[in-house]
């Protein structure tokens, strides 16, 4: 079972693509023009991966919860 | 509330485009019927959503499918239904390829290829300066500079480019080749790339198009060979096809607009936020296209659009929202905030829309900073536009310095 993870957006990285909110609209929703997480903390998901990895701007982390190892974006 | 069947059809396109002009039924139907029916010439009856929110919406939310578009008679301009790849995709398969390619189109990446990016234009404006006025800026300078850069990405031979750029018009033709023609350019095109693919099997290169290749090989269960192949032919034709276009519309509007061209000049820092303006102000469409079809019934700009019923997004029209935008049909190099949609929104915006503006931001300040003197070599009603294409562009843009 692995550990949650912590899901940031960078307000000022964000352009508001809204590719994530798109991609992976349970997970993300844009407020105000931005992107925000619908939840900081989730059971790991793919749309997730999928998201951070599709981010232009590279504005989307996704931490390990337990040991705060990045796993989205590859660098 | 209102719905389809109460609602009278308009032939859509409204006219045909004039220059870079965006018809007026546009500001009148976001002022009175924010989503109307709209009839193109080809496929079935639409809804032609005019205002900024709600184009976000049609463009955003995932309520609204263009895998849906597949199997139906899509609203368009073109005769025939075009096999159009990722863009006829839904998350998750869309994801699935877009992933794919997305990481070499991230900020970070493409500022890497910024200055070679600078060493193409000077060399081009080099040749430019040495071969004294007057010269076409689209032959000389707006053409090859996007292609350099897309071929060098992906790994596509430049010397090639006299064909793919010809093969590439099948993608945004709408009327202006065959039916036939556009079916045989891109089986061209897909052959060329199936070539290159070829190459990179027998030896492995260090570009996108070898990367892809070792990223099918390594997991087959990640893109069929087909979709390897359409992915990289839809990069190559729309890595260039778009910018290409762009840098002629751009500088015609600058040089249309002198006040706003003496303000860039005298402070070339203004030029990403002037690129951002551009994109906002230069319809690039000649009309909506790739309509997204509702999953459920969902209620937008004051009527009910059914379960099932497809969705033109106007992009142009949003642009020039004065709910969202001052003064919106006013040039302002300098206007922020600005949210345009201009290289779309949600799931399918613009996988290069990165690359783009690095390109647009180039193409500009090296255009401005070094022909100062730069205007049109011609009167301005005698410039020739392309037609039968989705983008409004230039065939020829003489300029002298």
């Amino acid at each position: 079972m692995s550990a949650n993870w912590r899901v940031s957006v960078d307000p000022h990285r964000c352009i508001g693509a809204g590719i994530c909110a798109g991609t992976a609209p349970q997970h993300f929703q844009l407020v105000e023009g931005l992107s925000t997480p619908l939840a900081e903390t989730v059971p790991p998901a793919d749309p997730v991966i999928d998201a951070a990895e599709s981010c232009p701007v590279e504005a989307i982390t996704v931490h390990d919860s337990s040991d705060q190892r990045l796993i989205a974006p590859e660098p | 509330m209102t719905d389809s069947r109460q609602v009278t059809a308009r032939p859509y396109p409204f006219a045909a485009p004039d220059r870079l002009h965006l018809d007026p039924h546009y500001a009148q139907l976001r002022r009175d019927q924010p989503l109307s029916r709209v009839q193109m010439p080809f496929g079935e009856e639409a809804w032609l959503a005019t205002r900024h929110e709600d184009v976000r919406v049609v463009l955003g939310d995932a309520r609204f499918s263009r895998a849906l578009s597949v199997g139906r008679d899509e609203p368009r301009t073109t005769p025939r239904q075009q096999d159009l790849g990722m863009l006829a995709m839904d998350p998750p398969d869309h994801t699935r390829l877009r992933r794919l390619v997305a990481k070499a189109f991230t900020a970070r990446r493409v500022e890497l290829l910024r200055a070679r990016a600078q060493q193409i234009a000077d060399e081009l404006v080099d040749e430019l300066v040495k071969a004294g006025p007057p010269a076409d800026l689209v032959e000389q300078f707006a053409t090859p500079l996007p292609i350099q850069v897309i071929c060098e990405l992906l790994g596509v031979p430049f010397a090639d480019r006299h064909n793919f750029h010809t093969w590439s018009e099948a993608i945004v033709s709408t009327t202006s080749l065959s039916g036939d023609q556009i079916q045989s350019y891109l089986e061209n095109l897909w052959g060329y790339i199936g070539e290159l693919v070829a190459v990179r099997r027998r030896e492995p290169i260090d570009d996108l198009l070898g990367a892809m290749v070792r990223a099918r090989d390594e997991n087959e269960d990640r893109l069929t060979e087909e979709e390897l192949v359409q992915l990289a032919a839809g990069l190559l034709a729309a890595g260039h096809e778009t910018t290409v276009t762009q840098i002629p519309n751009f500088v015609y509007v600058l040089l249309e607009h002198p006040a706003e061209l003496a303000r860039l000049r005298a402070d070339p820092g203004l030029v990403p936020s002037a690129v951002e303006e551009l994109v906002r102000y230069v319809p690039l469409g000649a009309a909506s296209a790739f309509p997204r079809y509702a999953t459920e019934d969902i209620e937008l700009g004051g009527v009910l659009v059914r379960a099932g019923e497809p969705v033109l997004p106007s992009v142009g029209s949003a642009n020039r929202d004065g709910e969202v935008f001052t003064d919106p049909d006013r040039l302002d190099l300098g206007r922020d905030p600005n949210p345009h949609v201009g290289f779309g929104h949600g799931a399918h915006h613009c996988i290069g829309a990165q690359l783009a503006r690095m390109e647009l931001q180039v193409a500009i300040h090296t255009l401005v900073t070094r022909l100062p003197g730069l205007r049109l070599a011609v009167p301005e009603p005698e410039l020739t536009w392309k037609s039968g294409l989705l983008v409004r562009g230039l065939a020829a843009l003489p300029v002298t310095w």
